[in-house]
């Protein structure tokens, strides 16, 4: 059984591979299109895919995270048949939201890579499980209402009878009702992506989650949020974005800035990467509120690049934790002795998050600065203290944890697993791969977010 | 006058059918009283055959005030086949916890016949007289464990309501006819049109009526008895209520609202509009506090009408196909779960949502059809549930009832955290000591099984019945 999941996820990955290298860069728009399929024809519903260049990074990112997530799940227990069936349901929605380019699908398959959250962290999650489940599903679920509403005054505004995309893009929404509906899909998409003051059920959901679902959480479902601000949000209603761009722009800053401060305090080594993704994700959301290219080029590649740092981190974590039993960073000390491989790793990941020169994230966080430079200068200070707080609790978790003389009660603790090993590895080439040659993902990123840039532009 | 009594096959036969099972069940010995069900079942799908082959037969009888349109013979296919799950559904319970089946099974018939007549009804009289019709059955099925107090209560609950409202509903009628001078739906809009109407006798016969329907769809603030009498009643006959006499008022209501009041929309689309939202919030509100699984299922059935009153409000052709199709799925899921509750209720004699505790561990197979169900009504993707509810909103939105809709959505999301509480219990609580591994009965397990597959078709594949469905509403828009 392990083994046919195994063989999915490594087919669904070559696909995802596949995809993303076929995409023709000098065509650009939206490639591999598939039949438009009348799914409800009274409702004007289209069963209809195709990938972008935004969605290409994505598309390869929820493949390596799929893959490395059921490597690291692999010694489930109890009821694994049910676990990884929930987990596909999960990888399901997020590749249909990534692909879908009608509006119904894009919503039906968003509830669908949510729903399946709440069991797989009330069954096979650890602490506080019945908590973090429950808050992460009711504040999703609660957010996709806004994001309901927001689409369905969408379709009939438009009185085009379609909730397909691109004739959608044709209606030219007025700027009354774009101003009234984007803060809807702000919003509504923005809390699956941590959006401050909507963020807190991010970290109580990490902490709660089994390590695979932790990282299939931070690693791409939060980058649904981002994702669907730029799909449906700068798309539809580029008026609507410039109206609200102040309101993201200082939002998100208190997310950087917040976010960092918040890891700076915890004691729970996955509530430390839990806050950092938060403070992570406000890069994505200050690149997307800058509405600038490099700006928006930045934020889709720290939505890449953050996927693979966090989930690494999670996978970390979760070596940890399964051989310590301990999320508790003051008992923990000189770890590196025991466990080499991890600490190494750990540290690849860390440095990734603080944004050093040769990793992607640095890559990432510098284009968002570039963009906000050129718009709110201001900002970009603080976007930049967020970074040197980064570095600060990254580095001291990293000290604390694995150097210093090895504490007793560690004497016997085990590195990882060969199988995590590998998975990790991958990750960390990744990481390194996006840091020294990220031209094919700029690139393609690029060709992704240009329409969309013209239709801002257009208004602006 | 020339009567195509072709027409009313189904209808005699159905009679036929229930006077048989009656007759038949005074001749064999107790030990054999199994055979009635599997009667009743060959009938009933007898019936929606003969209703099937109505299809490009359509007509209509004694002067226009009993209609068999495209409208109506889908639902004279659909109502069949809801009455062979209900009689399937009940089996097991019947001979567990009833006595004479015979009569049971003989009501379940009538009241089938009662809501055949319903859906055809093209005239206020023709109409009341049906759906009491489907009333006095219900009634009596309410109270049919006849050695329980709390059934018992629930009978004498329903038919002092019942009776009530049937007073209310012909109250606002005998208004209605008084103004407008005709029962046929038809000649009401005609009279409308012209605006040669009393307006405030019309007006207040119009809101005594929704009020008088407003009990029978257990739409807020009539909906005082529906809880205690869902309670109270047989398990499946509390299906039964929530789905079947359901379906069979909103298809009359659409109806009367669709032909006789269509000219009057503005005066009655703000209050449906409004008991639509008031009965979602109460019914979602309420259900979060219950702690047994057929209240919680009564309220979340309250919450639904609510739902089912929005395309009422909307009255559109679009709207029309939305209701009929969250008829149709909403039917399909209930069944679902009340069959669950049967099964769970006949092996372990509980129905505390507590007493769920475990349920994945002792009956995977009930657990997840349970948890399907309830994802669905929570109206979650790939079930029917999303399908039916992102229609009816949208169509509603459509005909500018967006704060409606915003209400609706929020009540959705509402649902979503009670149901998640149901399947909490049986997921994450682990199983008590005493309690055993449970297994699934064949009959009844495998009528579920197919309901599930039919949750999914419309969740999946809408289309296969949507197709159907707008063939059939046009014919109230003609």
């Amino acid at each position: 059984m392990k083994y046919s999941m195994a063989t999915i996820a490594a087919v669904t990955l070559a696909i995802s591979i596949y995809l993303f290298v076929a995409y023709d860069n000098d065509l650009g728009g939206y490639q591999f299109e598939t039949e438009k399929y009348h799914w409800l024809p009274g409702l004007g519903v289209t069963f209809h895919l195709a990938m972008d260049g935004i969605a290409a990074p994505m598309v390869l990112l929820t493949g390596i995270v799929m893959v490395t997530a059921v490597f690291m799940a692999w010694n489930t227990e109890p009821r694994a048949k049910d676990f990884f069936a929930l987990l596909m349901a999960l990888v399901c929605g997020v590749y249909g939201v990534f692909l879908s380019l009608d509006l119904f699908f894009l919503f039906f398959f968003y509830e669908l890579a949510v729903v399946p959250m709440y069991l797989l962290i009330g069954v096979w999650g650890s602490t506080r499980k019945e908590y973090g489940a429950l808050k992460l599903v009711l504040y999703l679920v609660a957010s996709s209402v806004l994001v309901w509403v927001g689409l369905i005054a969408i379709y009939v505004h438009a009185d085009m009878g379609t909730f397909n995309l691109i004739e959608l893009e044709q209606a030219g929404f007025d700027a009354t009702f774009q101003k009234i509906v984007f803060p809807l899909l702000m919003f509504g998409f923005g809390v699956l992506a941590g959006l401050w003051p909507f963020h807190t059920w991010s970290p109580d959901g990490h902490v709660a989650a089994p390590t695979s679902v932790s990282m299939l959480h931070a690693g791409v479902l939060m980058k649904l949020g981002a994702f669907g601000i730029i799909r449906v949000g700068l798309d539809l209603l580029p008026q609507g974005a410039q109206d609200w761009q102040l309101v993201l722009v200082i939002l998100a800053t208190v997310n950087v800035v917040y976010g960092a401060m918040s890891a700076l305090a915890q004691r729970d080594l996955k509530f430390v990467i839990g806050y950092s993704s938060v403070s992570h994700m406000g890069y994505v959301l200050l690149g997307i509120a800058t509405l600038h290219p490099q700006g928006l080029t930045g934020a889709v590649y720290q939505m890449f690049s953050h996927g693979i740092m966090t989930a690494l981190f999670f996978a970390l974590v979760g070596v940890v934790y399964d051989r310590a039993h301990t999320r508790d960073i003051s008992v923990f000390q000189g770890l590196s002795k025991r466990m080499g491989v991890t600490a190494s790793f750990f540290a690849v990941a860390g440095l990734a998050s603080l944004g050093l020169p040769g990793l992607s994230g640095f890559i990432a966080e510098f284009l968002v600065f570039v963009g906000l430079f050129k718009t709110y200068p201001v900002v970009a200070v603080f976007g930049i203290i967020g970074a040197a707080i980064t570095a600060v609790y990254i580095l001291r978790l990293i000290a604390k944890v694995f150097f210093g003389p090895l504490d007793s009660r560690w004497e016997n603790l085990p590195d990882a697993s060969n199988l995590e090993k590998a998975s990790m590895l991958s990750l960390v080439a990744v990481l390194i791969f996006g840091g020294v040659y990220p031209q094919p993902f700029t690139r393609i990123i690029d060709q992704g977010i240009g329409p969309i840039l013209d239709r801002v532009n257009a208004v602006a | 006058m020339n009567v195509d009594f072709a027409l009313l096959v189904p209808e005699f036969l159905l009679v036929g059918l229930a006077f048989g099972l009656f007759t038949v069940d005074l001749f064999i010995p107790n030990n054999k009283k199994d055979i009635l069900p599997y009667l009743a079942v060959a009938g009933l799908l007898a019936v929606a055959g003969s209703a099937f082959t109505l299809i490009g037969n359509e007509g209509s009888l004694y002067a226009n005030i009993y209609v068999v349109d495209k409208y109506a013979i889908f639902f004279k296919v659909f109502l069949p086949i809801v009455g062979v799950v209900m009689v399937i559904a009940s089996r097991e319970f019947v001979k567990k916890h009833l006595e004479s089946p015979g009569e049971f099974y003989s009501l379940i018939m009538v009241s089938v016949l009662g809501m055949m007549l319903m859906v055809s009804a093209n005239e206020l009289l023709t109409a009341y007289i049906s759906l009491e019709l489907l009333s006095f059955c219900l009634y009596i099925m309410a109270a049919y464990a006849k050695r329980e107090a709390r059934s018992n209560e629930a009978g004498v609950k329903y038919i002092l309501v019942g009776a009530f409202s049937s007073g209310v509903l012909l109250y606002g009628m005998s208004l209605i006819y008084g103004s407008l001078g005709t029962t046929t739906f038809e000649g009401m809009a005609e009279t409308l049109r012209a605006g040669e109407h009393l307006e405030l006798a019309f007006l207040t016969g119009l809101i005594l009526l929704i009020a008088g329907f407003g009990f029978k769809v257990v739409a807020v603030p009539f909906h005082m008895w529906a809880p205690d009498v869902y309670e109270g009643a047989p398990v499946p006959v509390t299906a039964y209520l929530s789905v079947a006499s359901k379906a069979a008022s909103f298809a009359l209501l659409l109806r009367l609202f669709a032909v006789a009041f269509e000219p009057a929309i503005d005066d009655w689309k703000p209050i449906v509009a409004a008991i639509a939202a008031l009965t979602m919030t109460v019914g979602n509100v309420v259900a979060i506090s219950q702690k047994n699984i057929k209240r919680l299922l009564a309220y979340s059935s309250i919450g639904h009408a609510g739902f089912l009153l929005v395309g009422i409000a909307a009255l559109s052709e679009m709207a029309s196909t939305a209701l009929v199709l969250y008829l149709v799925g909403y039917a399909a899921t209930t069944f679902v779960a009340f069959i669950c509750v049967i099964i769970y209720f006949n092996l372990t004699g509980s129905e505390k949502i507590e007493e769920y505790a475990g349920l994945a561990k002792r009956s995977p197979v009930l657990a997840l059809a349970l948890t399907i169900s309830l994802f669905s009504l929570a109206g979650l993707p790939f079930f029917a549930g999303f399908t039916i509810k992102f229609y009816i909103f949208t169509a509603a939105a459509t005909e500018g009832l967006i704060w409606l809709v915003a209400i609706a959505v929020v009540n959705s999301l509402i649902s979503v955290y009670y149901y998640l509480m149901v399947i909490r219990q049986m997921y994450i609580k682990p199983a008590t000591e005493a309690a055993k591994s449970l297994t699934m009965p064949k009959i009844t397990g495998a009528a579920l099984l197919t309901l599930v597959g039919v949750v999914f078709l419309i969740g999946i594949y809408p289309q296969s019945i949507t197709g159907l469905i707008e063939k059939a509403t046009p014919a109230l828009f003609g």
